[in-house]
């Protein structure tokens, strides 16, 4: 006979059946949008066009125009880059490192995390190619037949694995995102009157039709992608990372980097995954599916994750010290009482401290609370990301070359303009896009739907 | 020619279980009747099995495709760093392929995932048939909701079998 542990929660609530979950998932999609959606997504297109002046400004005057100078000549659009790709990783942990431990909650919102995950990559890769600046000469990263030589790209540089990670890990993310949305599309496509919207889905949903062997191919196909996106994850932050650690800047030439850079990006993923989900179970009323459980479980990945990054700190601070490099050691003094003081301890704060509060149940159990602790912790992490950037740079080797730096209004223009790029995405796939992974969570149904569930421990009693 | 024979028709049961549907097609098999397709709006455990369908080796195809990845990134490396155009990078030893190796770790990873990854895909959309504007192939739309559907060619006796099945509506076409 089936036996669960009492511990375990249903993962769906209310009495529902299958064409329940349908209908639910496909509300927000045949329904006018809300005044509310309208509203934020006007404020983040204005962002968006915004960003995206200031970028056309970028390229038409040059780099120049950005507050870099010779010293620090990485600042905000590194961080940013960084920054975004940590977001970037919660999907895929979500998604494949919960599939491959048959985690089963993952399944009401690995969709929208892996959708922030491909717009939050999108928004990251726009920094390094800007950071070209010729912009237009950006396929030379490419192993390309050219006409200095052939002149190759640089297979021994860290820049050159961004290149290839990056770009491997955006596409295969949208590979695995598309194939589980496939027969969510079919489903939305099978309902829709309107004959455009029958046919835009029709064009999207591949003609699936749920035959028996495709569904068994289905299920190797995304036990394969989960098993190759998994290395793949905790590669891509692995290979960010070396663009610092194999330099030989104090505080960058640190071997602890690859780890320290992985947590804390699932850290910041999990963080911003938290951020959206709040808002769209709220709008779209899905809090039978993402439910409190739900959340708590990601600030249990938070708080862990945040503590690694902690013990990450002042492992760094310790080995400063012990390394017995001045150098070193004044690069780690310079972070904490140096003119960045500010930048080390929000980081410190919000990242260190912050995410302490969920060993309290009833904080971790606080949407409120919840909502607020994600958005200091996607603070904590930029900041992160600029204090190991800049303040390793302003200060080096040579004292007479010490500088500062300080954001131009055009770098601040571009970082709010991937804020809006991101959610102008994110907006328009929560209108178009099956929200909820229907066809993986219908399976759960019997084994995690509420009325199912205590339907199963009743009958369990009379035997 | 092709008006002397008469397709044979199909006979269609919809269930509205998955449970159901699977003690159906075991039923349906043991009494001997050949079931050609099942529409299910989920993957349905056990199902595969239930139907006698082979095991899938689009897996085995993702591990060759990953070879083949991983032998691109070889070759790649090789001829652009040391067979065409040697150069000095930082000190890196670069006398033969083997000693400049470890730098090329990260490349040789994700050429490997993304040759595995993609040619997957591709290959999973071509043997389903799937691809953009392809005309949906469930007959009933109902069953991407909360129906389940067997197709079967029509036989003498089916229709008693279905109905004691568990159909909750058989049609024939």
């Amino acid at each position: 006979m089936h036996y669960e542990s009492p511990v375990r929660q249903p993962l769906i609530l209310g009495d529902k059946s299958y064409n329940q979950i349908t209908e639910d998932v496909v509300r927000p999609i045949e329904n006018p949008a809300p005044r509310s959606w309208w509203m934020v997504f006007s404020i983040a297109l204005v962002m968006f066009l915004w960003g995206v002046g200031c970028l056309a400004y970028t390229v038409g005057t040059g780099i120049g125009v950005w507050g870099l100078n010779k010293t620090v000549g990485w600042a905000w659009d590194i961080t940013n880059f960084v920054w975004w790709v940590g977001i970037g990783h919660a999907g895929t942990l979500i998604s494949a490192v919960l599939l491959l431990f048959r985690q089963r909650w993952r399944m009401a919102i690995n969709r929208s995390a892996e959708a922030m995950t491909i717009f939050s990559v999108i928004q990251a890769g726009l920094f390094p190619v800007f950071h070209m600046g010729r912009v237009w000469m950006a396929y030379w990263v490419l192993p390309i037949p050219n006409q200095f030589g052939s002149l190759w790209v640089n297979f021994n540089s860290p820049l050159l694995w961004d290149v290839f990670a990056i770009s491997t890990y955006l596409s295969v993310s949208v590979v695995f995102w598309y194939v589980g949305l496939i027969p969510d599309f079919a489903m939305v496509r099978d309902r829709a009157v309107n004959p455009v919207q029958k046919h835009i889905y029709k064009i999207l949903s591949f003609g699936w039709g749920g035959k028996a062997k495709a569904w068994q191919r289905f299920e190797e196909v995304s036990l394969v992608l989960a098993g190759l996106a998994t290395p793949l994850v905790l590669s891509v932050h692995t290979i960010v990372s070396m663009d610092f650690a194999t330099s030989v800047i104090p505080g960058w030439h640190t071997t602890i980097f690859p780890p320290y850079f992985v947590a804390g990006a699932i850290f910041s993923g999990f963080a911003m995954v938290q951020t959206l989900l709040l808002i769209v179970r709220k709008v779209f009323k899905m809090e039978d599916y993402i439910t409190v459980q739900h959340i708590e479980m990601m600030n249990i990945v938070i708080m862990v994750t945040g503590s690694i990054v902690g013990v990450a700190y002042i492992t760094e601070l310790f080995i400063a010290w012990y390394s017995g490099v001045e150098y070193e050691q004044y690069a780690f003094l310079n972070r904490a009482t140096g003119p960045y003081w500010w930048a080390y301890w929000s980081m410190m704060t919000c990242n260190v401290f912050s995410p302490q509060f969920m060993w309290f149940k009833k904080l971790r159990t606080n949407l409120v609370f919840t909502f607020v602790i994600s958005i200091v912790v996607n603070i904590g992490m930029w900041f992160e990301r600029f204090v190991i950037i800049v303040t390793s740079l302003h200060r080096d080797y040579l004292p007479s070359s010490w500088s500062m730096f300080s954001p131009s209004f055009v770098d601040v223009g571009i970082f709010v303009g991937t804020i809006g790029f991101f959610f102008v995405l994110f907006l328009l796939y929560a209108r178009t896009f099956p929200v909820i992974a229907q066809a993986e969570l219908k399976t759960i149904l019997k084994t995690s739907g509420e009325a199912q569930k205590k339907h199963h421990s009743d009958h369990g009693a009379h035997h | 020619m092709a008006h002397t024979t008469e397709p044979t028709p199909v006979v269609r049961a919809l269930y509205h279980d998955d449970d159901v549907l699977i003690s159906a097609v075991k039923e349906i098999r043991a009494a001997g009747y050949k079931i050609t397709e099942v529409y299910t709006p989920f993957p349905v455990h056990g199902l595969d099995k239930a139907m006698g369908l082979k095991e899938t080796r689009i897996a085995m195809a993702a591990f060759m495709y990953g070879l083949l990845g991983l032998t691109v990134a070889v070759t790649l490396t090789w001829y652009m760093m040391i067979s065409d155009w040697p150069q000095n990078i930082g000190g890196k030893p670069n006398y033969n392929w083997g000693m400049n190796m470890p730098a090329f770790v990260p490349i040789l990873f994700e050429l490997t995932v993304f040759f595995a990854a993609h040619l997957m895909v591709w290959t999973y959309l071509v043997i389903n048939g799937l691809y953009p504007g392809a005309d949906a192939q469930n007959p009933d739309p109902r069953t991407t909701d909360d129906y389940f559907m067997v197709e079967l060619p029509a036989a003498d006796g089916l229709m008693d079998v279905l109905k004691k099945s568990g159909a909750v509506e058989i049609a024939e076409a």
